[in-house]
């Protein structure tokens, strides 16, 4: 896959900063407002599909490796888990339990604030992670893996 | 009345799926069953004149209850939680599919199914 | 020491997603370490036996959270899964050898596991769709494992007709969710008791059958089965057929005919046309075959129709208010069916993969005589076929003679003896397999075979020892008592499920 013509490749590699950005926006405010997890972190993968189609297919290979993002993956995974075993051990409480969760109290406003809502963020960001480096890791081996190249199919 | 709509497009999808013989339109007959089963979740939480179910500093009361004409016209949350659901799995069938149909076209050297027929009986 | 529900979808789950961690240095370690969560797995799915719990995930009650419950059937399954996922597990450390990407099938063999155990633990029917989904994606990928010719083609075919299937199952929780407004198993039953049915509902039941019979590979939704079975690599048919369709075929259909819907007349002779339509096309249709695997998978077909047939005639002794004894001895005995086909067919699918490992063939005419240079083979074999085609004092024996018992009691002679021919059938298709792999000449190119060792062997041997003492779960009273009784209860309980349920909160 070759790339485009130098204007497409300046005002991407720009643009693809400012999409990144949003879908990090998407993730952390996923309690208030609609998106979320998944919608971030397709947001996120779809900033390196545009890396990929203005610069051709290795740059985005070059950029974040296979081996880190297959790594990213899994961590996004483990730390879901890890967030909800967590609400496992809290007391008395249970498997997913929403152990950061605040009321009103002590004079603290906290509903409808970024951080507010108990471990919800925290799902959002392990999610986003883990949707993200899937995608990216989809659509890269679908589009630059070649007949003869040894190329193992992953999800 | 809408809800036979989506039934139609269901079926749509069922005849692409079956009678097609190019392995990719299968692909898509299977995706607009997908997206007539989405739809019809999301059309069964509407409700005439809703809103949508997200709470604004306007709908709280002093004591971060929600307030009653929230509830009465905000549309039903539920099913797109299940939509949500549904799509992602979609999403992940669908690379499967897309990739097993790359690998069956490098092997094979065709997307016709009535030619890939190495396993009989 | 009373493990908490959700491990048994966590637990292979994190392990899922440890295991490409490992990468290619640490493929020894990786292997180990899920053979010690299938290990694990078994251990706390024997301390499960005789209890029944809910869970509520979150501590949010039902009707607003999600709950997992335990009871007597899902307890039977867990054993099953937990098991030949354990045996399935052991063999592949050596038969993946020959594939590249082992952590790769390791992680998508605890996938499948995790959707197997979440489907069986579920106590909300959006949950169950979503691990069956999970488990389905993972058994369509690993069918197509080794990327030939026929596996991509067998995957494709499998993977078309279970994502419609899966598409139906969603379509008709759609509409369930439309007519009773809730998603919890317990409630959608006390709506439908206390509301009866209307046209949405009956649709969904439609769908529901068609949708789940075609995940287990009910005739005539079997089509994908013959070409799927014999592609995979052998531990995988081992899980395919042995707990797969099980789990996300049977346990579903039971969990949604008996407990939510409630059995009717019309839906019992349902059932029992289409479990006869699998039994006898199944023997049939694998008495014809050359190929080792599928003769063993359209086997199955025939098998899982035993199960069915069990089960369908107690709805429709139930649905007609006859002898509950009678229901209950044939819910027995389609209970018993599903346990015993589980190891003995995965048993003669890890000896398949132990001969083509061997001799690198699959087709019956190429073998023969291998008797002498594979004893451990042979032996294992013969003790599954024989339990299979229901010699006494094996296994199959038990569940056969239960199944003809309740049919010739409720006075139906005609499925009896059906019953008995379908099992004439299945020993001779056995005794021809046997014949052609074993018995007979060495023939020129197989001079050097030889006996596959190690880990391999120890897994064929643990599921034999079993196939000889499932039997005693029949006729000795405490294991009947703890572990199958309580199953048989909750099947014939229907729809005071809900009750219980309900009452827990």
């Amino acid at each position: 896959m070759n790339g485009m013509t130098i204007i497409v490749k300046t005002i991407s590699s720009w643009v693809k900063v400012l999409i990144f950005l949003f879908g990090i926006y998407i993730i952390l405010f996923g309690h208030l407002t609609p998106g979320g997890g998944f919608a971030g972190g397709v947001i996120l993968a779809s900033s390196y599909v545009l890396l990929m189609l203005a610069f051709g297919g290795k740059s985005a290979e070059e950029n974040l490796s296979l081996g880190i993002a297959s790594k990213f993956d899994c961590a996004g995974a483990l730390l879901f888990i890890a967030v909800a075993l967590v609400g496992l051990f809290y007391g008395a409480a249970s498997f997913f339990y929403n152990y950061l969760q605040q009321d009103v109290e002590a004079g603290h406003e906290t509903a409808l604030r970024l951080v507010s809502a108990g471990t919800i963020p925290l799902s959002n960001i392990a999610i986003g992670l883990k949707v993200g480096a899937s995608l990216f890791l989809v659509i890269l081996t679908l589009s630059i893996f070649r007949p003869e190249s040894p190329a193992d199919k992953k999800e | 009345m809408p809800y036979a709509l989506c039934f139609l497009l269901f079926v749509i999808g069922l005849y692409c799926a079956v009678v097609k013989k190019n392995m990719v339109k299968i692909v898509v007959g299977i995706l607009v069953m997908e997206y007539a089963v989405n739809l019809f979740l999301i059309m069964l939480g509407y409700r005439w004149d809703g809103i949508a179910p997200i709470v604004d500093r306007e709908y709280l009361t002093e004591g971060n209850n929600i307030t009653n004409a929230f509830l009465s016209h905000a549309v039903d949350p539920l099913p797109q939680a299940l939509v949500l659901t549904a799509i992602v799995i979609s999403l992940g069938s669908l690379a499967l599919m897309i990739s097993i149909c790359i690998r069956t076209y490098e092997k094979y050297g065709t997307f016709d199914i009535t030619e890939i027929r190495r396993l009989k009986g | 020491m009373t493990v908490p529900l959700p491990v048994f979808v966590v637990l292979p789950l994190a392990t899922a997603f440890m295991l490409p961690l490992f990468g290619k240095k640490g493929k020894s370690a990786a292997t180990l370490l899920a053979n010690l969560v299938t290990i694990g797995l078994v251990v706390m799915a024997v301390s499960t036996i005789g209890q029944w719990r809910t869970y509520e995930v979150g501590r949010w009650s039902i009707p607003l959270g999600i709950n997992l419950v335990l009871d007597g059937l899902s307890c039977l399954l867990i054993l099953a899964i937990s098991v030949v996922s354990a045996a399935a597990m052991l063999f592949s450390t050596r038969y993946m050898e020959q594939y590249t990407a082992k952590s790769k099938y390791l992680c998508l063999f605890m996938l499948m596991v995790t959707g197997m155990n979440g489907v069986v633990l579920s106590g909300d029917i959006f949950n169950l769709f979503v691990f069956l989904e999970i488990a389905s994606i993972a058994s369509y990928a690993l069918v197509g494992f080794g990327c030939e010719h026929e596996e991509l083609e067998a995957s494709f075919k499998y993977m078309v007709l279970g994502s419609i299937a899966s598409m139906f199952i969603l379509f008709g929780v759609a509409l369930v969710y439309g007519n009773t407004g809730t998603l919890n198993m317990a409630y959608i039953s006390r709506t439908i008791s206390t509301n009866g049915m209307n046209m949405g509902l009956t649709f969904a039941l439609g769908l529901f059958i068609a949708g789940f019979g075609l995940k287990a590979a009910l005739v005539p939704f079997h089509a994908w089965l013959p070409d799927a079975h014999p592609s995979a690599p052998a531990p995988i048919s081992a899980m395919l057929s042995g707990v797969l369709i099980k789990a996300l075929g049977v346990y579903a259909l039971t969990r949604v005919l008996f407990n939510i819907f409630g059995v009717t007349v019309t839906l019992g002779w349902i059932i029992i046309t289409l479990a006869i339509l699998s039994m006898v096309c199944g023997a049939l249709l694998a008495l014809g075959q050359w190929d080792f695997k599928r003769l063993l998978a359209y086997s199955s077909i025939s098998q899982v129709g035993y199960v069915v047939l069990g089960l369908g005639l107690g709805a429709l002794i139930i649905a007609k208010e006859g002898n509950t004894a009678v229901a209950s001895l044939a819910i027995l005995g389609g209970l018993l069916h599903l346990l015993n086909h589980a190891v003995y067919k995965s048993l003669l699918f890890l000896n398949s993969g132990s001969v083509e490992m061997a001799t690198g063939t699959r087709q019956l005419r190429e073998m023969g005589g291998l008797a002498e240079k594979m004893p451990y083979t042979r032996a294992t074999c013969a003790i599954a076929s024989a339990s299979i085609a229901g010699v006494p004092p094996f296994s199959g024996f038990w569940s056969k003679l239960i199944i003809v018992i309740a049919a010739i009691q409720a006075e139906y002679y005609w499925i009896a003896a059906v019953v008995v021919g379908v099992s004439v059938c299945t020993l001779i298709m056995y005794l021809k397999a046997h014949r052609y792999v074993f018995l007979g000449e060495l023939p020129e190119k197989l001079k050097d075979v030889k006996e596959n060792k190690g880990s391999m062997l120890l897994a064929m041997s643990i599921l034999a020892v079993l196939c000889v003492a499932m039997g005693l779960l029949v006729l000795v009273e405490p294991l009947r008592a703890g572990v199958l009784e309580p199953a048989v209860k909750v099947v014939m309980q229907g729809l005071d499920y809900s009750v219980n349920i309900i009452a827990q909160k």
